[in-house]
């Protein structure tokens, strides 16, 4: 039996590959770029990168977007997490069904049709809009990946672990917290660095939802690229994509530590 | 439990306890109260009900089991007193008190669960210790108390570890090191021992009744092994579908079971169709035309002749042989081996008779010969003493 990867197998991985990430290869290797034009090869360079520092639009767009996630991914974690404890853990209760629904909604709903209808809200209520608005949306529409992470993990947790807690004298509160929170901490961290990303890179919402004075970076880079792409974009999405896969790096050691651990304790 | 402790270290096992433990039977004694009571007890799931009327009483020290096959719904009860299912129908009380609506995490009860349930992000001093921080305890007593535990245990030193670093039976002895730091009223035991491998299983029973005898505590185990609830238990409950068909002491339960439930579930047993013909010089007559024989036996029966009964007898109480009993036919069966199961330490004959029934006879090895006496196809004679048997009713 022949052994490793066969000629096939290499290929269409490296051609899967290059489909998903040579755009972006080609965007980091321009952001080095020392001419102005985006598709023209002038030599190495990161002019641009201290461009970039020179330019406060972008870095205040770019510390608004910063915030707006990390409120933002920090509050959905919160709630995702209790849905999906309500969802695992609390039976079938009366209208279970529709909540799931409702928590689930946001995953497979038109982010046009939730951006529009939340304008729609904060303009009913008169909601000044700005920096608050965006983060609620980012909440609204993160929330269900939080609960979609920490419920499957919540699933296969051995439910006695919680029940010797409450028989040791813990009320459910403290069962949930010494017990159960630092056992499902992977999925929960996992939820939050999933919410943290997709507040990160979010356009649609942001647009419906913004007001004067509060721009983030995808909105930002949006509108700059409709005057033409700079190489100072360039270089801002680089360190955008940096963060970006740092983030996940750190996310899947941390997940795959936690693996090995529980896979030793059968 | 120090008390305790101390005097079991200076007093060796057996001698001085064993007379005591042989007489300790309060559940004889008409003005003891239980400890722990269950009344009328009813649990439904959906459509099946899974306790149904159920009324039992345990008393302080004892060592009790519930046995039953799966579904029998003895860990339903069990969870009920943890405090984890609550009965539709009923109360349970420890101490007089009723336990309605009070949470698990203030019952005077603590639980060693099947899986150990141990907290896999604690060492094993913190999973000890956490039920102890919960009662706020100052930090001393609670460092005594773990040692304690871990001693009583036999893990002095492993106190350091986290639960992925230990054997199973390590594992099994801090879920009892946790539950017993606590100083319950009731220690409730989930088939404990399940997941051991069947040496380690003994030696952990044996462990598990010198414990409770030293601490005087009240066990309670959920279990389906029979002779897991034989070697622990100072009386059994044997369950079927949610009711108690018997409450006894091991020997009794054996010796004289209720019923062919409980004949048959604990240990073998063969069981013969027979008629009452009646009863003269104080023994009782049964007819049995199925199995072609007439059964005297010292037992009576309160029923009209001609009732249908089930005579029982165990299989090591019948005699093999090749030649024919003083009396062929009384207390006795005739057959042909049919198969032979060695075992090591005894061998069992499975007899079939004239009617077709196997009836089962088991002879202890006391030679190490290979060639037996009697072999398969052989005529043979299974006969008992008229005291070896017993009626069942029901």
């Amino acid at each position: 039996m022949k052994h490793g990867p066969s000629w096939f197998n290499v290929t269409s991985v490296t051609l899967g590959f290059a489909f998903l990430y040579l755009p972006i290869v080609l965007l980091v290797i321009y952001s080095f770029n020392a001419s102005r034009l985006v598709t023209v090869w002038g030599g190495f360079s990161t002019q641009w990168y201290g461009a970039l520092f020179q330019n406060r639009e972008l870095l205040d767009a770019a510390w608004v977007t910063l915030r707006v996630a990390l409120l933002s991914a920090t509050a959905a974690t919160f709630l995702g997490t209790l849905g999906a404890v309500a969802l695992v853990r609390f039976g079938g209760f009366r209208g279970r069904t529709l909540f799931a629904g409702m928590i689930y909604a946001p995953l497979v709903m038109p982010e046009v049709i939730l951006g529009l209808s939340l304008l729609l809200l904060f303009v009913a209520v008169g909601f000044a809009r700005g920096f608050w608005t965006i983060v609620l949306a980012h909440v609204t529409f993160t929330m269900c990946f939080v609960a979609v992470v920490v419920q499957s993990r919540l699933v296969t947790f051995d439910r006695s672990l919680e029940e010797a807690a409450l028989d040791l004298g813990a009320h459910p509160l403290t069962a949930f917290i010494q017990v159960t929170l630092p056992l499902i901490a992977p999925a929960v961290l996992a939820g939050w660095m999933l919410a943290f990303t997709l507040s990160l890179d979010d356009l649609v919402i942001a647009s419906f939802v913004s007001g004067p004075g509060a721009t983030t970076l995808p909105m930002k880079i949006y509108s700059q690229v409709r005057l033409g792409v700079t190489p100072e974009i360039n270089a801002a999405s680089t360190i955008l994509i940096g963060l970006v896969t740092a983030g996940v790096i750190v996310a899947s050691i941390v997940q795959k530590r936690r693996a090995t651990r529980r896979l030793t304790f059968v | 439990m120090t008390a305790a402790t101390a005097t079991a270290r200076t007093r060796p096992m057996g001698k001085s306890i064993g007379p005591v433990r042989r007489s300790f039977a309060p559940w004889l004694d008409p003005d003891a109260k239980p400890l722990v009571e269950f009344r009328g007890i009813v649990k439904r799931f959906g459509e099946t009900v899974a306790v149904d009327h159920l009324d039992l009483g345990i008393y302080e020290r004892e060592f009790f089991a519930l046995l039953g096959p799966s579904g029998c719904g003895k860990t339903t009860l069990l969870r009920m007193l943890a405090g984890f299912e609550n009965p539709d129908e009923g109360t349970v009380s420890i101490d007089g008190k009723s336990l309605a609506g009070v949470p698990p995490y203030r019952r005077p009860v603590n639980t060693v669960f099947q899986s150990y349930a141990l907290f896999p992000h604690m060492t094993v001093e913190a999973n000890i210790a956490f039920g102890l921080k919960q009662d706020r305890l100052p930090k001393d007593e609670i460092d005594r108390r773990v040692e304690e535990a871990l001693t009583l245990v036999k893990l002095t030193g492993m106190g350091k570890r986290k639960p992925d670093q230990l054997s199973g039976g390590q594992r099994q002895r801090v879920a009892l090191a946790r539950s017993l730091a606590k100083h319950p009223k009731v220690l409730l035991l989930d088939e404990p021992l399940a997941a051991l491998d069947k040496k380690l299983r003994e030696e952990t029973q044996f462990e598990l009744a010198d414990l409770q005898q030293r601490l005087g505590l009240t066990f309670v185990i959920v279990t389906h092994d029979q002779e897991e609830a034989m070697t622990l238990a100072d009386r059994i409950a044997v369950m079927s579908k949610g009711r108690i068909v018997q409450v006894a002491s091991p020997a009794e339960i054996y010796e004289q079971p209720n019923s062919r439930y409980v004949a048959d579930f604990v240990g073998d047993i063969n069981i013969l169709e027979c008629g009452l013909a009646g009863r003269n010089e104080g023994l009782t007559r049964l007819e049995c035309p199925g199995a072609g024989a007439v059964i005297l036996l010292s037992q009576e029966i309160a029923a009209d002749p001609g009732t249908k009964v089930f005579f029982a007898v165990r299989p090591e109480k019948m005699q093999i042989s090749l030649a024919g009993p003083a009396e062929p036919g009384v207390n006795s069966l005739y057959g042909e081996v049919w198969d032979i199961g060695y075992l090591g330490d005894v061998s069992v004959y499975h007899v079939r008779l004239a009617d077709g029934q196997t009836v089962k006879a088991t002879v202890a090895n006391r030679t190490r010969l290979v060639e037996r006496p009697i072999t398969w196809e052989d005529k043979v004679w299974l006969s008992w003493s008229p005291d070896a048997g017993i009626v069942l009713t029901k």
